[in-house]
C-alpha cells in the first residue's frame, strides 16, 4: 500500500480549476486555520516583493469598479433621456391632439353662444328703445324723438345696459347649461385663441404654450384628454424641459451621446479589468513560485529525523495540494475580494447619493443574508464533513480489497467485501444528497431575501414618488443598485470560506517552514584530502527519541580495507548504523571519527561523498540510465561511465536495451528488472569511487543469474575498501574481519565468525538455526 | 459519449425523481421569468402613481411568485441530489461487485490502483456533472428558451441583437477554450513534474544526501517550479481577458438595446415597458448560455470517466462456477498438474509450459526458480484465480474448473507472497481464515504461526485494531498473521508463495517446526527463493522459464538438473552443501 496515495480523494465539486465557477467556498469542507490572523500576516509578507505590481492592481480594481459601478447610472441617464423624450412626445401629442379634438367645439359652443347673445341682445335693445320712446314721447308729445334733448344718451345708456343684462343672461343660461364657471369659460376662450401646439416651430414658444394650456388644463376638467399628462411635477418639469430642448421628440443625437459614453465607461472598465488580472497572474504566481521553492529548499535542509516521522505522503500534499490551493487563492481569492469590497462600497456610495433612508432598508437586509448564509453553511458543514468521511471509509475499503484481492478470493470473502462496500454506500448517499441538497438551497433563498428587500424598497419608493421627494429614474437607479448589492455579498460570504481553507493550508506550509534544519556546517568544517577509511566508534550513545534510548555506548574500530558484517533479524537497526555513519543523524554522546577525525567536525556534504550506498531499495531517477551512473560525479567521462558499468557487469545488458545508454528509465523505472536496477545502482557507486562502501545485499527480488553477477560486482567494488555490509549470506559473514550483531536496536554481539560461535550466544543461535530450518523441511 | 448514455441508462428507476425535478425546475424558471413582468408593473403603476395599496398587492404577489419559484428550485434541487447521488451510488456498487467477481486474469488487466479511481474519483465526478445538468443546465436550458420567448414577444425586431450577440459570445468562448484548454493540459503535466520531481526527492532522500546532490535537485526542482509558474501565468493571462469580455458583450447587448429601442420609440413602434422587460430578457438569455457553457466543460470529463467505468463493466469474468459443479467425495488434498500450459493476456511467451506433476497429502512438495520463471503463476492455477490455457489441474481427481469456486477454494489455505491484512482486530484477521474459529481455534493458529509472542506484546492482543493493514507491524508479523489465517482453517492443502522472506532465521525455523507438526496430514506446496529452506522437501520442481526443468529430491536434482545446481552454487557455498 503506497503511502502516497491520497486517502480521501478531494470531492470534486465546484471545479476549483481557474474557470472556478460558482461559489467555490460554499461547497466542500472548510478547514478551519489555528490561527488565522497570524497565517494571515505571514501569507501577507510573501506578497511584499510584489508591492508596486499589487498597488497597480488595487488602483486597477478601484478604478474598474468604479467605472462598472458608474455604468448603471449613466445607463439610467440614457433610460431617463429617453423616457422625457417619451413623456415630452406624449404630452405634445397628446396636446395637439386635445387641441384638435377641443378646439373646434369650444369654437362652435361659442359662435353659438356668440349668436344667442346677439339675437337677445338685439331683442332687449328693440324692447329697452320702446321703452324710451314711450318716456320720451309721454313727455314731449310730438317732438321728434330725435330733437329730445339727452334722448340720444339715454336709448344708448338703456340700450348698453339691456345688451349687458340680455348677455350676461344668456352666459349664465349658457354656462348654467354647460355647468362652468366663470373663471373656466375665460380659459376655455384663453385656450381657442392659442396657436396649434404642433405647428409651432419655435421650442421655447412651443413649450410656453404647452405649459400655458398645462395651466390652462387645471382650470378645465372636462378636458379629459390631458389628464394622462398629469404625470408628477418632477416629470412634467423635465418633460418641458426637453421640449424647450428637442421640441418633444426623443433625442436620439442626445441619447446616442449619453450611450456612446457609457460604451466607453464600459470598453474602460473591462480594460481595465483585464489588466488588473493581467498583473494579478504575475503577482501570484510569482508568490507562489518563491513560495514553493522555499518549502524545497527547507525539505533539502531538514534532518532525516523529520522525514522519519512524516510520511512522503504527507510531505507531497503540503508542496502539491497545498500550494495549488494557496495559488488559486491567490489568483483568483484577492481580486475578487478587493473588487467585492470596492463594489459593496460603491453601490452604498451610490444608493445613498439618491436616498440616504431607502439605503438603509437595503442595508437591513444585510443580516438576513448573513445570517441564512451561516445557518445553511453550518448545516451543509457537517453534511460535507459526514459525506468526506464515509468517502473515505468507502476508498479505503475499496483499496484494501483490491490489493487484496486474490486473498478475498482465496477465503472466498467476495460477499462479505460487497456487503461492507454497501453498507459504507449507503451511509455515503445519505450524507452525500443532503450535502448536494444544502448548496442547492443556497441560491434560491438568496433570491427570495433579493426580492424581499425589492418590495419593501418599491413601497417605499412609491410613496417617496407621491411625495415629490425622489422621482421615477432615481427609483429604478436605486432598485437597480440595490438588487446588484446581493452579488458582491454573496460573493463575500463564498471568498471568506475559500480563505479560511487556504490559511489552514498556509498554516500547514508554515509549520513544515517553522522545523529546526540539520545544523549548518560550521566554517571551519574539515575537508580531508586523502581519506583512507578508518572508522571509530567510541562510546556512542544514539536514540531516536529521548524516551526510547536505544545506542548507549557502542565502541567499534574498523581499520581501513576491513569489511564488517552487520547481521540479526529484520528491524534490528542495521539502518541506524548507516544514518550514524553518514551523518543522517548526530549522535548524542561519544564520537564516530573517520581517519581519526571527529566526523561532527566534518564538512557534512564532503563525509558523505566518501561513502558509497548500494541498498536493497534502488533508487533511480526519471532520466537517462547514463545520467543515472554519472549521478554520483556529474565531470564523469562517457569512458568513465562505460567503464563502471562493465565494472558492474551491466554495460551488457545495458548495450542490449534498444536506446542503450540513452534508455530513459521511466517513472517507477519499470523498464528494467530489479536486477538491473541494482547493477545499475553499483556502477554509480564504482564512478563515484568512495572510499567506504555501506552495501545491502540482499538480493531477494533477482534471478539467479543476475545474482551471480551482482556478487561479482559488488566483490569487485569491495576489494581494499572498508565495507560495512548488511549481510544475508553466510558465506559475506564468514569472510568479514568483523560481524555486527544487532537485535532491537542495539550491537548485542560483536566479532569474528568463530569468535562468535564459540560464546553461543545470540550469534551462534541465528546461524544453527538457518540450518535447523533447512534440515525440518 | 455512447458510454455516457449508457451510464445514465442506470437513472431508470429515478425517473419519477427526475421528471418531477425537472417539472419543478421549469416551474422555478417559469416562476423567476415572471417576476421582471412583475416588477415594472410595480414601477409603472405602483411606483409612478405613488400607489402605495397597489404596491403592496403586486409586491405580496411578487413575493408570493418568488417564493414559490425558491420552492420549486429547491426541491428540484433536492430531487436532483437525490437523483444524481443515486446514481453515483448504484453505479459505485455496480462496479465494486463487478470487480469482486474478477478473476485475477481481468482484475491484472486494470490493475488495484485504477479500479480504486474508477470506484470512487470516476464515479464522483458523474455524479457532479449529473447534478450540474439536472439543475443549472436545465434552469439555463429552460430560462434561456423561455426568456427567447419573451423577448420575442417584447419586440421581435430587437431579438436581432441577439444574433449578432449570441455567436459573438460563442466565438469569444470557443476561441478562449481552445486556446487554454491545450494550456491547462500542459499546466497539469508541468504540476506532475514538479509532483514527480519532490517525490523523487522524498523516496531517494538518503541517496540524495549521500551523493552530495542536493544543490542539484535544488536546480531540477527550480526547473520545474519556474515552468509550471510560467505557463500557469500564461493561461491566467488569457483566461484575464475572458471575463471582462463577457461582461463588455453584455453590456455592449445592454447599449444596443437602448439605442435601437430608442429609435423604435421614436418612430412610434415601441413603448418603454416592453424595451426594458426585453433588456432583462435578454441579459438572462445571454446569462444562460454562459451557464450552458459549463457544459462543455463537465461533458469531456464526464465521456472520459463515463469511458472508464463502462470499461470496467463491459469486462467479463471469465471465470464461473460451472452449471453443475461436482463433489469431491473421496481423496483428501491431491493436487495434480497434467500437461499445463498458461500465457497472460498479451504476454508473447507463454509463462507455463507442459508443466506435470503430482502433490500428496503429507508430502512438502518445494517450487523453486528464478524471478519470472513462473512459481507464482503456478500456485494461482490451484486456486483457480486463473484457468489453465491447457491441460488440466485436478484437485482430489476433479478438474477445478468443474467444481464451485467456493468448495475448492475452501479446501485451500493460500498464504500470499506480499502479506495482505484487512483493517480490523488481530483475531478479525486471523478469523478472516475461517468465520465460526473459536478463541482456542484463533490462539492455536497463532501459535503454530509463531505470532503469538508477538499479539501478546501488543497494547489490546487479540483485539488490537491493524491499522490500514497493518501498517503498524512489521513485514514478519505480518507474515505469521497471513500465516495463522490460512492456518485456522486446516485446509487440506497450503499453498506458501514466498511467505517466509521476511521472517529471521530463528522464527523461520521455528515456524518450520510446528508447521511440521500442523501440516502432517495436507499437502503442502511452498513456493521458495532460499535453496536453504527447502532442501528437504519431498519434492522440489525446478522451474526455467516456465519449463518445468526438473523434478525431485534436493540429491537427485543435484545430480541430474543444472539449472537446480546454477541455484544452489548462487546461494550456498561448498561447505554449507557438505
Amino acid at each position: 500500500m503506497s503511502s502516497d496515495t491520497t486517502r480521501e480523494p478531494r470531492i470534486a465539486a465546484g471545479g476549483p480549476g481557474p474557470m472556478g465557477g460558482g461559489p467555490r467556498g460554499l461547497r466542500g469542507v472548510v478547514e478551519k486555520p489555528k490561527d488565522f490572523w497570524g497565517t494571515t500576516k505571514r501569507l501577507v509578507r510573501y506578497l511584499k516583493p510584489q508591492t508596486a505590481k499589487l498597488m497597480v492592481v488595487f488602483a486597477l480594481a478601484i478604478a474598474s469598479t468604479a467605472f462598472a459601478v458608474y455604468g448603471p447610472k449613466i445607463s439610467g441617464n440614457a433610460v431617463n433621456q429617453l423616457m422625457n423624450g417619451f413623456v415630452a412626445k406624449s404630452i405634445v401629442s397628446g396636446i395637439s391632439k386635445a387641441q384638435e379634438q377641443s378646439v373646434p367645439q369650444i369654437q362652435q359652443m361659442l359662435q353659438q353662444m356668440q349668436s344667442a347673445e346677439d339675437a337677445a341682445v338685439t331683442q332687449a335693445q328693440a324692447a329697452a328703445k320702446q321703452g324710451i320712446d314711450q318716456q320720451f314721447s309721454a313727455k314731449f308729445p310730438g317732438v321728434p324723438l330725435e330733437n329730445i334733448p339727452g334722448y340720444t344718451a339715454a336709448l344708448a345708456g338703456a340700450q348698453a345696459k339691456a345688451a349687458d343684462t340680455a348677455r350676461s343672461t344668456v352666459e349664465k343660461t349658457f354656462l348654467d347649461a354647460a355647468k362652468l364657471t366663470p373663471a373656466q369659460f375665460t380659459a376655455m376662450q384663453q385656450f381657442v385663441v392659442l396657436p396649434l401646439v404642433s405647428s409651432i416651430t419655435d421650442n421655447n414658444k412651443k413649450a410656453d404654450t404647452v405649459l400655458t394650456i398645462i395651466n390652462l388644463g387645471k382650470a378645465l376638467p372636462m378636458m379629459g384628454q390631458q389628464q394622462t399628462i398629469n404625470v408628477s411635477q418632477t416629470d412634467l418639469d423635465r418633460g418641458i424641459a426637453d421640449i424647450r430642448d428637442n421640441g418633444g421628440t426623443i433625442p436620439l443625437p442626445a441619447i446616442g451621446k449619453t450611450l456612446l459614453f457609457l460604451l466607453i465607461v464600459y470598453l474602460l472598465s473591462a480594460l481595465l479589468t483585464f489588466v488588473m488580472q493581467y498583473i494579478m497572474s504575475d503577482v501570484a504566481q510569482k508568490t507562489t513560485y518563491a513560495m514553493r521553492r522555499e518549502l524545497d529548499y527547507k525539505l533539502a535542509a531538514l534532518p532525516l529525523r523529520y522525514y522519519d516521522m512524516h510520511s512522503n505522503g504527507e510531505i507531497l500534499s503540503r508542496m502539491t495540494n497545498d500550494m495549488d490551493t494557496i495559488a488559486t487563492t491567490l489568483q483568483q481569492g484577492l481580486t475578487q475580494v478587493i473588487v467585492a469590497v470596492f463594489q459593496i462600497l460603491g453601490y452604498i456610495y451610490m444608493m445613498l447619493t439618491i436616498s440616504g433612508k431607502l439605503t438603509l432598508v437595503t442595508l437591513a437586509t444585510l443580516p438576513l443574508y448573513i445570517l441564512t448564509t451561516a445557518l445553511i453553511a453550518r448545516k451543509s458543514q457537517s453534511f460535507y464533513r459526514a459525506q468526506q468521511l464515509h468517502l473515505g471509509r468507502l476508498s479505503s475499503h475499496a483499496e484494501e480489497m483490491y490489493t487484496g484481492h486474490n486473498v478475498v478470493k482465496a477465503f472466498g470473502h467476495e460477499q462479505d467485501a460487497i456487503t461492507t462496500f454497501e453498507g459504507i454506500n449507503n451511509e455515503l448517499y445519505r450524507a452525500g444528497w443532503k450535502a448536494q441538497f444544502m448548496s442547492g438551497v443556497m441560491f434560491p433563498l438568496m433570491n427570495f431575501i433579493s426580492n424581499l428587500g425589492y418590495v419593501f424598497i418599491a413601497v417605499l419608493g412609491g410613496v417617496y414618488v407621491t411625495r415629490n421627494l425622489l422621482n421615477l429614474g432615481d427609483i429604478t437607479a436605486f432598485i437597480q443598485y440595490s438588487r446588484s448589492f446581493s452579488m458582491p455579498i454573496i460573493q463575500t460570504a463564498s471568498i471568506a470560506n475559500v480563505i479560511q481553507s487556504t490559511m489552514a493550508c498556509a498554516e500547514r506550509v508554515f509549520t513544515v517552514l517553522d522545523e529546526p534544519e540539520e545544523q549548518l556546517d560550521a566554517d571551519d568544517a574539515i575537508v580531508l584530502a586523502e581519506p583512507r577509511g578508518a572508522i571509530k566508534f567510541d562510546h556512542v550513545a544514539f536514540s531516536y527519541r529521548p524516551t526510547e534510548p536505544l545506542i548507549g555506548d557502542m565502541n567499534l574500530d574498523v581499520k581501513q580495507g576491513d569489511t564488517v558484517a552487520i547481521v540479526g533479524p529484520t528491524g534490528a537497526g542495521k539502518t541506524t548504523l548507516v544514518n550514524l555513519l553518514m551523518r543522517f543523524y548526530d549522535i548524542q554522546g561519544g564520537a564516530i571519527t573517520f581517519d581519526d577525525v571527529e566526523t561532527r567536525r566534518m564538512r557534512r556534504g564532503s563525509l558523505r561523498t566518501m561513502f558509497g550506498m548500494v541498498l536493497q531499495d534502488t533508487w533511480l531517477f526519471n532520466g537517462t540510465i547514463r545520467e543515472n551512473i554519472a549521478y554520483g560525479r556529474d565531470d564523469a567521462t562517457e569512458e568513465e561511465i562505460v567503464a563502471a558499468a562493465k565494472a558492474a557487469h551491466a554495460d551488457h545488458f545495458i548495450r542490449s536495451l534498444p536506446e542503450g545508454y540513452d534508455t530513459i528509465l521511466n517513472e517507477e523505472a519499470s523498464n528494467i528488472s530489479a536486477g538491473q536496477k541494482q547493477l545499475l545502482t553499483i556502477a554509480r557507486v564504482v564512478l563515484a569511487n568512495p572510499t567506504v562502501l555501506i552495501l545491502d545485499e540482499a538480493t531477494s527480488s533477482v534471478d539467479t543469474r543476475t545474482e551471480v553477477r551482482i556478487q561479482k560486482a559488488m566483490a569487485n567494488l569491495m576489494a581494499g575498501r572498508t565495507s560495512f555490509v548488511i549481510a544475508h549470506r553466510l558465506s559475506t559473514i564468514r569472510d568479514a574481519h568483523h560481524i555486527l550483531v544487532m537485535n532491537h536496536g542495539s550491537i548485542v554481539e560483536q566479532g569474528t565468525h568463530k569468535e562468535l560461535l564459540a560464546q553461543h550466544g545470540f550469534y551462534a543461535d541465528l546461524y544453527n538455526s538457518q540450518f535447523m530450518g533447512a534440515a525440518i523441511t | 459519449m455512447r458510454n455516457l448514455f449508457k451510464i445514465y441508462r442506470n437513472l431508470k428507476q429515478f425517473t419519477v425523481l427526475i421528471i418531477v425535478g425537472v417539472a419543478l425546475m421549469y416551474l422555478s424558471v417559469r416562476a423567476n421569468l415572471e417576476l421582471p413582468t412583475l416588477m415594472s408593473n410595480i414601477v409603472d403603476k405602483g411606483i409612478i402613481a405613488g400607489d402605495s395599496g397597489y404596491i403592496w398587492k403586486e409586491g405580496g404577489i411578487m413575493l408570493l411568485v418568488s417564493a414559490a419559484g425558491g420552492i420549486c428550485a429547491v426541491l428540484a434541487s433536492l430531487m436532483a441530489s437525490r437523483s444524481a447521488l443515486g446514481l453515483g451510488k448504484v453505479l459505485r456498487a455496480k462496479i465494486f461487485t463487478h470487480v469482486e467477481n474478477f478473476s485475477l486474469h481481468e482484475f491484472d488487466k486494470f490493475g488495484a490502483s485504477t479500479l480504486l479511481t474508477r470506484t470512487t474519483n470516476d464515479v464522483v465526478q458523474i455524479q457532479t456533472s449529473t447534478v450540474l445538468f439536472l439543475t443549472m443546465i436545465a434552469n439555463a436550458l429552460f430560462t434561456s428558451v423561455g426568456a427567447a420567448f419573451l423577448a420575442y414577444a417584447a419586440d421581435p425586431r430587437l431579438t436581432r441583437i441577439l444574433y449578432v450577440a449570441l455567436p459573438v459570445i460563442a466565438v469569444a468562448i470557443v476561441v478562449v477554450m481552445r486556446l487554454v484548454i491545450p494550456l491547462f493540459g500542459l499546466v497539469q503535466t508541468e504540476i506532475d513534474k514538479i509532483t514527480k520531481v519532490v517525490r523523487e526527492n522524498l523516496t531517494g532522500i538518503r541517496v540524495i544526501r549521500a551523493f552530495n546532490r542536493i544543490d542539484h535537485e535544488k536546480a531540477r526542482f527550480d526547473k520545474a517550479n519556474a515552468d509550471v509558474t510560467n505557463t500557469y501565468i500564461s493561461v491566467n493571462r488569457i483566461m484575464a481577458g475572458l471575463m471582462p469580455l463577457m461582461m463588455l458583450v453584455m453590456n455592449g447587448v445592454t447599449i444596443a438595446i437602448i439605442w435601437f429601442g430608442s429609435e423604435r420609440i421614436a418612430t412610434g413602434d415601441l413603448t418603454l415597458g416592453p424595451m426594458l422587460a426585453f433588456m432583462q430578457y435578454a441579459l438572462q438569455i445571454l446569462i444562460s448560455i454562459l451557464m450552458l457553457t459549463m457544459l462543455f466543460i463537465q461533458l469531456p470529463r464526464s465521456v472520459a470517466a463515463s469511458d472508464r467505468i463502462m470499461a470496467v463493466l463491459k469486462t467479463h469474468p471469465e471465470i464461473t462456477d460451472p452449471a453443475e459443479a461436482r463433489q469431491i467425495d473421496s481423496e483428501r488434498g491431491h493436487v495434480a498438474f497434467q500437461d499445463v500450459g498458461f500465457s497472460y493476456d498479451g504476454g508473447e511467451e507463454a509463462a507455463l509450459c507442459n508443466v506435470s506433476f503430482e502433490a500428496r497429502p503429507g508430502e512438502t512438495t518445494a517450487i523453486i526458480g528464478s524471478t519470472g520463471s513462473g512459481k507464482t503463476t503456478l500456485v494461482s492455477l490451484i486456486p483457480r484465480f486463473y484457468d489453465v490455457g491447457s491441460g488440466k489441474v485436478l484437485v482430489d481427481g476433479v478438474d477445478v474448473r468443474e467444481l464451485a469456486q467456493e468448495d475448492l477454494r475452501h479446501r485451500i489455505g493460500f498464504v500470499p507472497q506480499k502479506a495482505v491484512l484487512f483493517t480490523g482486530t488481530v483475531a478479525d484477521n486471523i478469523r478472516y481464515g475461517k468465520d465460526d474459529a473459536t478463541d482456542m481455534e484463533v490462539a492455536h493458529a497463532a501459535d503454530v504461526a509463531q505470532a503469538t509472542e508477538f499479539i501478546t506484546t501488543l497494547p489490546d492482543g487479540y483485539a488490537t485494531m491493524l491499522s490500514e493493514g497493518g501498517l503498524n507491524l512489521s513485514g514478519g508479523q505480518k507474515q505469521r498473521l497471513a500465516m495463522a489465517r490460512a492456518l485456522v482453517r486446516r485446509p487440506e492443502i497450503y499453498i506458501f508463495d514466498d511467505s517466509f522472506s521476511a521472517l529471521d532465521f530463528k522464527t523461520d525455523a521455528n515456524l518450520r517446526a510446528a508447521l511440521k507438526k500442523e501440516t502432517r496430514d495436507a499437502t503442502v506446496i511452498i513456493v521458495a527463493q532460499r535453496v536453504g529452506s527447502i532442501m528437504n522437501a519431498d519434492r522440489i520442481i525446478v522451474l526455467d522459464d516456465g519449463k518445468l526443468a526438473g523434478i525431485g529430491t534436493h540429491k537427485e536434482l543435484m545430480k541430474t538438473c543444472e539449472v537446480y545446481r546454477e541455484i544452489v552454487y548462487s546461494q550456498l557455498s561448498e561447505e554449507e552443501l557438505a
